[in-house]
């Protein structure tokens, strides 16, 4: 449990910080609540030789009102997702979700940035924010750019960031009154989700993704589509795990993963129904 | 016997506050990796990545080129170092197959995690970099994972035993031949059941570590460790590296937690002590968290099958018992004994005929070697036979809670003896059971449960419950003979009053947070008349206390609690001479109470045990022939184990649709006797509670088919947390134990003994009507689910 040796630099701003990555070249790495990072490296499963602390860049810790969306630094704290007003009044499935991440101590010290950059399939972040249609702005030595979350997240632990870019703001569709669930399905409170649903719905519209049904988080798009076209909760939530590509693990088999994202997603459309 | 005043007297009884709490709690207290050893090495350990394999060649040139590094040995290397192999002290059979073990393999590794060679180096992360620089090149030979497969001999582990059984022990009562046969063959009613004992890891909070610090001159050393047992600990580090006993000191500082698993002798502390010896320098280890989950010894590990025979009444006639035993790649200190401890507890707290066949085969595979943990050996008895009778209930279409009743051992049959011969102290398993079912509103609930639990539903309710009875107070050392264990079971006590009226208890019980220090000051207050405050322990080093056997199996208290109220006796009756001098009457005419002598009729002829103190000190006065000083030395053997027993009832929600297990509510009555600190007696059980829920429905040491260890962290091993404990609700009744002074009983265990079992039953009970019969532990949401999807597949196979 002791990582390799690295160096350590420490950021005061973002552009400082992508010319001190680039400076770095690919051994480099940003280092925000470092509660995905530093576990890695612990277990020697990453061996960065830098690390660039972002950390203390303050002025990317904000939520902010934007009229038709919520714009949230990168370094926020999933604390202060979970109980920010703004949010709460007008996304509150990402709210909600952010307070279901880990204990209070991950929620302190981890961001929401670190948390979609991470793209771990498995964390409640990235598919909520992929259910809410959320679009990422990513700064890189040539200026800034929008990533939608459906393109975002590529493979397993892999983004649409390259490696001297980084993420400084998250950008949320206000959900206008539409009705939410969480579902984090898991054996202990503080663990990741063996199945997670996040899920909202206005008349016709709605989006659903999942948590730990594939290499990424997944859209269930299928689920969406029969929802449009009319199908009945129930109905449209066997179509789950259409675009999952469910994989095995202690928890659960591939085939008990499906029937999980099944009975979550109805209830996850039940709720949101309500 | 049973009593309704559980305050005995003004301190016995109180919920004193634990005065080991303030050092714990704020970080102050010192562990053993905590101790300042200015020029001591660190040892790191190169653990094999292979379950079974041989060792052809280790290459440690480039470790030893690594900076910091000073020494880098191989299991050849060290050799010479070691007089006997890792001491095994329970040889349950005279025929038991035992291989040699050092503590680092030479020739061939039996398990992952087990040693081939180490580092010493002048930090610890210095000697770890180092590790990923030696190059053991090894010959994978297939892993033994599967119990059966390892009987089966298909590969065998250890080449020189030529297979991979170790022993067969059986529990066959003289002059009963045929009996057995004969109750099956005229039973009413016979269950017969396969049960899986899953093995879990221990996860003290405190993972091991071990610092071996020489002497100036002569070859003394002292051995500090995170153990459980510092006593046992000294005699067999002398023994195996042959150093002379005299000469070896353990010292335990502060342990977090060990639940069994450091009662043990690790390979890292005979290590540190042959290189510290070899080095002429201080050498020190700390575990790993990763590392301890498999180097440090697993608990469990057994398939039982259970066979019970009942007449019509439902009334037990016959219990058969075959047992494998997982003892891991090698044994460890009491490996082969654990499953023998629960060889007389299946039958549980009925009252059985002698009709009773054991037999137990201890295997090997290529594992974590199995050893104690919390319960040892009664746990996995009491969840067979509990589960057992919920079968039967079952069976004969009665509330479990019935079928129990008709069975207990009643109240007036005690002491009682047993089929097995042994006699079990006091009991009143009627008015356990009562009083839990009472606080669970039993009937209650399955008037609720009818009521939920219609076709169709979703979410079902279920209620388990189990009645325990434990063997503690380990042991009376003739039965230690018996059974073939090389020890004995007494426990050693002084009680040393100083001049200023301040006492000195000497304890030979090695706590590791079970708060002897304020439980024996309050026993110790209680016998003298003075303030528990007034009390100090000495504990847990060989030096301050040469004699003792340690602490585990619940036997502190009604073994090392009574040495000291013996002693206390002891000095007393001393004092009272002094007192009989100095007041000029005769002893038998001195009361002793609230702490002072006085003459019968004539209270103002009185002498506070203070002033005995100082006159025993200054010996100015004593009666002709009289030691000075008050002091007084005890070895107590108990003549019997003690006998806690209760009832656990258990209320669960299990949701049908996702396999998830809610504990609505969970009610343990605990009898362990007279409590001499309700609030010590209501941690030890909300601990060994949750501990045993941990059994029932999160932990397992999960293996692949290599013999890899799959969840090694505890992020995949789910020990649970506070936010995932229900709440437990706590009652007890209070029986004295009669074979004891104290009318105490111990309390460590008991928790775990009746969680899983009250657990399972519950679950089971739930899903009964979709015609689950069993569900494997941990009762995971994906095992129930796949236990109902299996159920559910079989009827409707059976209606088609
Ligand atoms: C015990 C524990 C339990 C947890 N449980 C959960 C859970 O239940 N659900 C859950 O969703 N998560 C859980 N987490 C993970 C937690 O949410 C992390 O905080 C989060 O995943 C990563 O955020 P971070 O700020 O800590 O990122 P870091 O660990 O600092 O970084 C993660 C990765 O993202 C990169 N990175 C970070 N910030 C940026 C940026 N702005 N731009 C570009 N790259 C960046 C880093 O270089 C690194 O590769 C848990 C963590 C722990 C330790």
């Amino acid at each position: 449990m002791i990582p390799a040796a690295f160096d350590y630099v420490r950021a005061g701003s973002a552009a400082e910080a992508i010319s001190l990555i680039g400076q770095h070249g690919d051994e480099a790495k940003f280092l925000a609540g470092g509660h995905s990072l530093l576990p890695l490296m612990k277990l020697r499963l990453a061996a960065p030789s830098v690390l660039v602390d972002i950390g203390r860049v303050s002025d990317l810790s904000y939520i902010k009102d934007a009229g038709d969306h919520i714009a949230i630094g990168a370094l926020t704290r999933h604390m202060d997702v979970e109980t920010s007003a703004v949010l709460q009044e007008h996304v509150p499935l990402l709210a909600h979700a952010a307070g279901h991440v880990g204990d209070p101590q991950v929620r302190h010290r981890g961001t929401i940035g670190g948390s979609i950059a991470h793209a771990d399939p498995a964390s409640d972040l990235p598919a909520t924010t992929l259910a809410l249609g959320a679009t990422y702005i990513a700064q890189g030595p040539n200026g800034t750019r929008e990533i939608a979350a459906a393109d975002f997240y590529q493979g397993f632990l892999e983004s649409a960031l390259a490696a001297d870019e980084m993420l400084t703001e998250i950008r949320v569709p206000k959900m206008q009154g539409a009705g939410w669930s969480f579902q984090k399905f898991n054996r202990r409170a503080q663990d990741w989700a063996i199945v997670g649903v996040a899920a909202w719905r206005r008349n016709g519209d709605s989006g659903v993704a999942l948590v730990n049904m594939g290499s990424t988080p997944i859209l269930a798009t299928s689920v969406s589509g029969a929802l449009a076209q009319g199908a009945s909760v129930s109905d449209a939530a066997q179509l789950a795990a259409e675009e999952a590509e469910p994989q095995s693990d202690l928890n659960a088999s591939p085939e008990y993963r499906v029937h999980l994202a099944k009975v979550l997603v109805r209830r996850a459309l039940e709720a949101a129904s309500a | 016997m049973t009593v309704t005043d559980d305050r005995p007297s003004a301190v016995l009884g109180t919920r004193l506050l634990r005065r080991e709490d303030p050092a714990l709690l704020t970080g102050e207290a010192k562990y053993t990796n905590d101790l300042d050893l200015p020029g001591a090495l660190h040892l790191a350990v190169l653990r094999s990545p292979y379950a079974h394999a041989r060792i052809v060649s280790v290459d440690l040139s480039a470790a030893q080129a690594s900076p910091g590094v000073v020494a880098v040995y191989s299991g050849a290397d060290l050799a010479g170092e070691w007089a006997s192999p890792m001491p095994s002290a329970w040889a349950v059979t005279a025929d038991m197959k035992n291989p040699a073990h050092y503590p680092l393999a030479s020739s061939k590794v039996c398990y992952v995690g087990d040693g081939v060679a180490c580092v010493l180096a002048t930090s610890d992360v210095a000697a770890r970099d180092a590790l990923e620089l030696i190059d053991v090149r090894y010959e994978p030979l297939p892993a033994v994972v599967d119990l059966e497969d390892a009987l089966s001999d298909r590969v065998v582990i250890h080449d020189e035993l030529s297979t991979n059984s170790s022993y067969t022990w059986d529990l066959k009562i003289e002059g009963t031949e045929g009996q057995v046969e004969q109750a099956f063959a005229d039973a009413a009613f016979t269950v017969k059941e396969r049960y899986v004992q899953q093995r879990l890891i221990p996860m003290a909070m405190e993972p091991r570590a071990v610092a071996a610090v020489p002497q100036p001159f002569g070859g003394d050393m002292v051995l500090y460790s995170a153990t459980q047992i510092p006593h046992i600990l000294k005699v067999m580090t002398a023994l195996t590296l042959g150093i002379p006993e005299h000469q070896m000191r353990v010292i335990a500082p502060s342990v977090g937690g060990g639940f069994g698993s450091k009662l043990d002798v690790y390979a890292e502390e005979l290590l540190c002590v042959a290189l510290a010896r070899k080095h002429r320098v201080p050498v020190r280890w700390n575990e790993e968290r990763g590392e301890g989950t498999v180097a440090t010894t697993h608990g469990r590990g057994q398939i039982q099958h259970v066979e019970l025979a009942a007449d019509a009444d439902g009334k037990l006639t016959a219990v058969r018992i075959r047992l494998l035993a997982d003892m891991g790649g090698y044994q460890q200190l009491i490996t082969a004994g654990i499953p023998i401890l629960g060889a007389f507890l299946y039958a549980g707290v009925y009252d059985l005929p002698q009709a009773y066949d054991f037999s137990c085969t201890g295997v090997y595979t290529t594992l974590t070697p199995t050893d104690a943990y919390r319960g040892a050996g009664r746990p996995e008895a009491t969840y067979a036979i509990e589960r057992a009778m919920d079968a039967l209930a079952d069976q004969m279409g009665i509330d479990p809670m019935d079928l129990r009743k008709r069975n207990f051992i009643r109240k007036e049959q005690f002491p009682y003896t047993a089929f097995t011969g042994l006699v079990y102290d006091s009991g009143d398993h009627l008015a356990a059971a009562e009083m839990a079912a009472e606080m669970a509103d039993y009937d209650g609930t399955r008037a609720r449960q009818k009521a939920q639990n219609v076709p169709g539903a979703k979410k079902l309710l279920g209620i388990g419950q189990a009645s325990y009875f434990e063997m503690c107070g380990l042991a009376p050392s003739r039965v230690l003979a018996s059974l073939n264990y090389s020890a004995g079971g007494w426990e050693a006590a002084t009680v040393r009053i100083l001049p200023t009226n301040k006492v000195q208890v000497v304890t030979g019980t090695a706590p590791h947070g079970q708060g002897h220090e304020t439980a024996w000051s309050m026993i110790v207050a209680d016998k003298l008349g003075i303030a528990p405050g007034d009390v100090d322990v000495l504990h847990s080093d060989t030096a301050l206390a040469p004699l003792g056997l340690d602490t585990y199996g619940s036997r502190s208290l009604p073994v090392g609690g009574v040495a000291i109220a013996i002693a206390c006796d002891k000095v007393i009756d001393k004092a009272k001479k002094i007192a009989a001098h100095q007041l000029e009457a005769n002893e038998d005419d001195l009361d002793f109470t609230g702490g002072a002598f006085t003459v019968k009729g004539s209270p103002d002829r009185t002498m506070p045990l203070a002033a005995i103190a100082f006159e025993a000190f200054t010996a100015h006065n004593l009666p002709d022939g009289l030691e000075p000083n008050l002091e007084a030395q005890v070895t107590y053997d108990p003549p019997n184990f003690s006998w806690p027993f209760g009832t656990h009832i258990c209320t669960v929600e299990v949701d049908t649709e996702t396999g998830q297990v809610d504990v609505l509510q969970y009610v343990a009555v605990d009898d362990c006797g007279v409590q001499v600190n309700p609030l010590i007696v209501e941690g030890q059980v909300h601990g060994g509670v949750i501990q045993g829920l941990a059994q029932a429905l999160y932990e397992e040491a999960a293996y692949d088919t290599d013999g890899n260890l799959k969840n090694a962290s505890l992020a995949e091993y789910l020990v649970p947390a506070a936010s995932d404990v229900p709440p437990i609700t706590l009652g007890h009744t209070v029986t004295p134990s009669p074979t004891n002074q104290l009318g105490v009983k111990g309390i460590g265990e008991a928790g775990t003994i009746g969680a899983a079992p009250a657990v399972i039953n519950a679950v089971v009970d739930a899903l009964s009507g979709l015609g689950v019969t069993d569900v494997p532990m941990p009762a995971s949401p994906h095992n129930v689910w796949k236990a109902i999807q299996a159920a559910t597949n079989n009827s409707q196979g059976a209606s088609k």
